[in-house]
């Protein structure tokens, strides 16, 4: 294991490197993506530290091997946080480690808040990164709006470490929420569920989690005490005659929306996991696709009902029964029935992945084939 | 401005050129006299004119690809347009160009309000995609100044922004997927009506690449709920770093206001002489509007009005009704408007870390002194988007040059203290000369190795974003 403490002497290193390596953060994702052609291990562990935390400027600078963990203790500290609410890995893939905020960016993580406040690719406002040949890059800067040549912030994000080797990343900061609350509808079925949190979706009460599981639908607010009071009871009056009740402790909202983020309904099953992105209406009629063929799935739904996690026996492959769906399907966890984890792409749009990999990384070193 | 030289080989086949674009669109969509042309010799950036050789509005995906395949077979460079409101000079034509503008594709394909999103040609305006879903309760939150005039399609080749962009995002936040035609005329489909692609980014990258990586047709954007109602305070104060430190106490308290505007004493008088607003003679004022249901806005109003009060305002002014929102609104939305009354203006969009403002706005007095030019400031202070507009007289000779290299030494400034140089116009012709102030040779290189991916004979709008010199080989090519 190669780990450069300077953004320098990971410059060099792959400017000379011949090897194919795979590179590795805090090692609680790795089971994510296509298997990787490569013996050696490249690690950003030493390239740790906050550069920049300024609060009045919802800005953050950080090293991208530093610990997930430090940097939410830093925020907490000036009661800020990290808009997309990324979730934990460990429980769903049985991993352990320190997650770093590299690999969050590196597989563009985001929670239930990416609704309302955006995917992790969406806070990110700057890059510096080390492509194949070892030229270092930045792209975007410490400032939110920054329209000068092309976004290679966004292209960075959730490119699994094949464009580059990222080494320091800006965010966009959001304020810690005051209060919040959960108002949770029970006894509805998929459909009906999702069908409400579509309702409150689009009521002006500023949802920021949506999601239903196991009977029960879950929708948050946040914000300041009153204005949490006053949507609350805007969203009773909303779901008169449903069976509801509400959760206003800020600990236990915590607790019960970070289970839902790491899918911790599914973490002790042994089954393969799938994520799906899809449009919200469309989830409850994928279960019902999969239970008519005899499938034996179960389904979290967050972000309204579009991203679903469905828990379904080894084995099986359900893209071959899911051909027309628009959005797109991953395996997580699982065997799958021997299906390629990543989604699988159109031709032409290959074909500019391609086309992009080739000039960042021509020598093919950096995570080779985890995209697909 | 400094474009480069037309090819004699492409302007000697015009007429071959026409005739083969006439056969896939209908004859008035091909557009080939002076007289009419004319019409496209510019965008909003009037200083910089330059005739094309052809204009083309097609009306369909089908008609687009066909015109970019046969400009991409003939070798001509193509230069689209959406409704050619750039402050930059993004469609701004070279004279071997076809002109591609998208206005005739402007039709809603789909609105779904369950799923919160809404499909439309790329061609319609800002402005109407909100108006499609309004009388619903829906709006599509990006508000560049110019959304009565302004299309989807420019939206996304800039990334646009607007004064909502602190709460909402930018264009890109706000972009969910597109058809986009290669400038081979290959049609792709890229994210769609769920959230976050498969594999790479190419929303993200094609959000915002100036109309260089392939020419976007439709859109689905994301539509919101919108809030039950939004009011502003005025806050107006002696001293402009009183100002600045007042907005990042706002922020500091975790109050998030949907636009935090900033004017300076000469934005100030000029507005008050224009539009009557009822503004108060100070240095520096601030517009803070915040939005929800009634005792959200209240509960919201008295934190930032506890805060301002720190800060011996010298007048605080909480909006009772929507004709005193109204009026408060006035005299920033006819800023720039008035400005152009009293004189020519360039109006620059730097964008600076919020905690430099106090620094940089006394910088810029002190460059407007050393160039004689008077400066007026108007910006999104929430997110240190700065709208310096630099004034000048247009029939002095020499005063534009002069002007032009003012503003470039301001958004140096930008650079030096952690910004960047544009934050919401784009680069276009306009800034394509100071992007080595921003970028490195390798960093723009990476850049310009994407639009080799996309666009290897550097066909499309190929005069822009970039220094000339460092795309000359490619374009060559």
């Amino acid at each position: 294991m190669i780990a450069p403490t300077t953004e320098a002497e990971l410059s060099e290193f792959l400017s000379d490197v011949s090897k194919p390596v795979r590179i590795v953060g805090g090692g609680t994702r790795l089971g994510l993506g296509n298997s990787v052609h490569a013996k050696k291990s490249l690690a950003t562990s030493g390239l740790s530290g906050i550069t920049l935390l300024e609060p009045a400027a919802l800005t953050l600078v950080v090293q991208s091997g530093t610990p997930l963990k430090d940097v939410q203790k830093a925020l907490n500290e000036v009661n800020q946080q990290l808009p997309f609410e990324p979730m934990d890995h460990c429980d769903l893939l049985g991993s352990e480690g320190n997650s770093t905020i590299g690999g969050v960016v590196a597989c563009n993580i985001s929670g239930s808040r990416r609704i309302q406040t955006g995917a992790c690719r969406d806070s990110l406002i700057g890059v510096r990164f080390v492509d194949g040949m070892g030229t270092v890059i930045k792209n975007g800067g410490r400032v939110m709006k920054n329209v000068t040549g092309y976004d290679l912030v966004k292209l960075m994000a959730g490119s699994y470490g094949t464009l580059g080797v990222m080494t320091e990343l800006s965010f966009k900061l959001l304020p810690k929420p005051e209060a919040s609350a959960s108002i949770i509808l029970h006894g509805l079925n998929d459909e009906r569920g999702i069908s409400a949190l579509c309702k409150a979706l689009g009521s002006p009460n500023d949802v920021n989690g949506a999601a239903h599981l196991n009977d029960e639908t879950l929708i948050r607010i946040e914000g300041f005490n009153a204005s949490v009071a006053y949507r609350t009871e805007a969203l009773k009056r909303l779901f008169s005659g449903y069976e509801i009740s509400v959760e206003t402790n800020t600990n236990k909202n915590n607790k019960l929306w970070n289970s839902i983020g790491n899918v911790s309904v599914f973490s002790k099953t042994k089954t393969s996991i799938w994520r799906l992105s899809v449009k919200p209406t469309s989830g409850p009629k994928i279960m019902e696709t999969l239970l008519k063929s005899g499938i034996k799935a179960e389904a979290q739904y967050d972000w309204g009902g579009g991203l679903v996690y469905l828990s379904v026996p080894d084995n099986i492959n359900i893209r071959d029964h899911l051909s027309d769906i628009q959005g797109h399907i991953t395996l997580v966890r699982g065997n799958g029935g021997g299906a390629e984890a990543m989604p699988i792409q159109s031709k032409l749009i290959k074909g500019i992945e391609e086309g992009l990999r080739k000039k960042f990384d021509p020598r093919n070193i950096l995570n080779v084939g985890i995209m697909g | 401005m400094e474009m480069p030289t037309p090819s004699a080989a492409v302007l000697n086949k015009k007429s071959h050129i026409v005739r083969r674009l006439s056969k896939v669109l209908p004859v008035e969509a091909v557009i080939s006299e002076e007289h009419e042309t004319r019409a496209y010799e510019c965008d909003a950036l009037t200083a910089y004119r330059c005739l094309p050789m052809i204009a083309v509005l097609p009306e369909t995906t089908k008609q687009v690809s066909d015109i970019l395949r046969i400009c991409h077979e003939e070798g001509v460079p193509v230069v689209p347009r959406g409704s050619g409101t750039s402050l930059a000079g993004g469609a701004m034509p070279t004279a071997d160009c076809v002109i591609l503008g998208v206005a005739k594709l402007n039709n809603v394909l789909e609105t779904d309000y369950d799923n919160r999103l809404i499909r439309v040609q790329s061609g319609r305006t800002n402005l109407s995609v909100s108006g499609a879903v309004e009388e619903d309760g829906f709006f599509y939150a990006p508000d560049p100044s110019s959304q009565l005039a302004c299309a989807i399609a420019g939206n996304i080749g800039m990334n646009s922004g607007g004064a909502h962009c602190l709460k909402y995002g930018v264009t890109t936040n706000n972009l969910m997927g597109v058809t986009m035609v290669m400038m081979d005329g290959e049609i792709v489909e890229i994210g769609g009506n769920h959230l976050d692609s498969a594999g790479l980014d190419l929303l993200g990258l094609i959000c915002g690449s100036e109309g260089q990586l392939g020419v976007v047709t439709e859109a689905t954007l994301r539509i919101l709920s919108k809030p039950v109602g939004a009011r502003p305070v005025l806050i107006a104060f002696d001293k402009n770093e009183v100002a600045g430190a007042c907005v990042a106490d706002i922020i500091k308290a975790g109050v998030l206001p949907v636009a935090m505007e900033f004017m300076d004493r000469l934005c100030i008088e000029t507005s008050e002489n224009f539009a009557n607003a009822g503004y108060p003679d100070a240095e520096a004022l601030l517009i803070v509007e915040v939005e929800g249901s009634e005792p959200e806005i209240q509960e919201q109003l008295e934190k930032i009005i506890a805060i301002a009060e720190k800060h011996n305002p010298i007048e605080l002014r909480e909006s009772k009704s929507d004709e005193e929102s109204a009026k408060i609104w006035l005299g920033r939305k006819s800023a720039f408007g008035a400005i152009g009354q009293i004189s020519d203006y360039m109006c620059l969009d730097g964008t600076i870390p919020v905690s430099e403002l106090p620094y940089v706005l006394k910088r810029i007095g002190e460059i407007g002194d050393e160039y004689g030019l008077k400066v007026g400031n108007v910006f999104h202070a929430g997110d240190g988007n700065m709208h310096p507009l630099i004034l000048f007289d247009a029939n002095k000779p020499g005063d534009l040059e002069l002007c032009e290299q003012m503003g470039a030494e301001i958004l140096r400034l930008c650079v030096e203290v952690g910004g960047c140089l544009t934050g919401e116009h784009g680069v276009g012709v306009e800034k394509r000369d100071l992007m080595f102030d921003q970028y490195s040779h390798q960093d723009i290189e990476a850049q310009l190795n994407i639009k080799d991916v996309f666009d290897p004979k550097w066909l499309l709008n190929g005069a822009k974003v970039f220094p000339l010199i460092s795309t000359e080989n490619r374009r060559a090519a």
